[in-house]
């Protein structure tokens, strides 16, 4: 019950913050109803006993993306878009891509026979005993061990992201 | 946990919204916004999915995604601000130098 609470307060709140966010004219009141809709994931990822990732979350993308969005939007002089059109001319093509990406959805449900909420595979969920004791612990385990090259690799494109994101905005010599 | 259901559903309706604010928005930066919030939506699948089999694999695809999306958003904003400098523009229809 409590579960079912905590779940729908905080999609509600991401559900209703990321469509404020797509449909707001200022670039800086979307920025902060993206950062709304990210602190509520947080809380579902909370609900789901992924404590680490929730931090992780928390501290990289609310703390360090969306203050460099920020920053961002505070550089590029945004006054003259704030009296133009919002949005482009393509109203149609997003209205069909979305409906596609419905209909899809739906057909999924549909041919499980399973409405949403009625247990979508027939797999139940693992039981919170069976759960690894420390997130953190587990989830650097898997990490640190089978997943270390990956996360060598990880590394490596933020290196490169870094250096691209200096070259980039760097004054021409 | 509530049944997977739930959270397919959630995690749909994010990566819904964020690709209208991908196709409709002019302003390129908030178009950036919206890809993240796609990527966020996929976390969440993600996520679901390791709590519903007990496995920890799921939370470590979140983090790479999670450093992805962060490197994705330091080249972005980089061509966002060499781009401002070059045209004066963050408007996405304005960016037509290879338009027919």
């Amino acid at each position: 019950m409590l579960d079912k609470v905590i779940f729908y307060f905080f999609a509600a709140i991401a559900v209703s913050s990321a469509a404020l966010m797509v449909t707001r004219r200022n670039a800086v009141h979307s920025a902060i109803f993206l950062i709304t809709t990210l602190l509520a994931t947080a809380g579902i990822f909370l609900q789901l006993r992924a404590e680490f990732i929730f931090i992780v979350q928390i501290i990289l993308y609310v703390g360090g993306i969306m203050v460099l969005f920020i920053f961002v939007i505070m550089l590029v002089n945004l006054d003259v878009a704030l009296h133009q059109i919002k949005f482009a001319r393509q109203k149609w093509v997003a209205l069909v891509v979305v409906l596609a990406l419905a209909a899809q959805v739906g057909v999924m449900f549909w041919t499980t026979g399973e409405m949403p909420g009625q247990g979508f595979p027939v797999l139940a969920a693992a039981p919170a005993n069976r759960l690894p004791a420390g997130n953190a612990e587990a989830v650097a385990k898997s990490l640190f061990g089978t997943y270390l090259l990956p996360f060598e690799i990880a590394s490596v494109l933020l290196l490169v992201a870094m250096i691209g994101a200096v070259v980039m905005a760097k004054k021409r010599a | 946990m509530l049944p997977i259901g739930h959270y397919l559903f959630l995690s749909m309706a994010l990566f819904i919204l964020g690709v209208i604010g991908v196709i409709t928005r002019r302003n390129v930066i908030v178009v950036l916004m919206s890809i993240e919030l796609i990527l966020n939506a996929v976390n969440i699948n993600l996520v679901a999915f390791s709590r519903l089999y007990g496995d920890v694999a799921g939370q470590v695809f979140a983090l790479f995604i999670i450093a992805d999306a962060a490197a994705e958003a330091a080249v972005g904003l980089g061509i966002i601000i060499a781009f401002f400098r070059n045209r004066e523009t963050v408007l996405a229809d304005e960016m037509d130098l290879l338009k027919w």
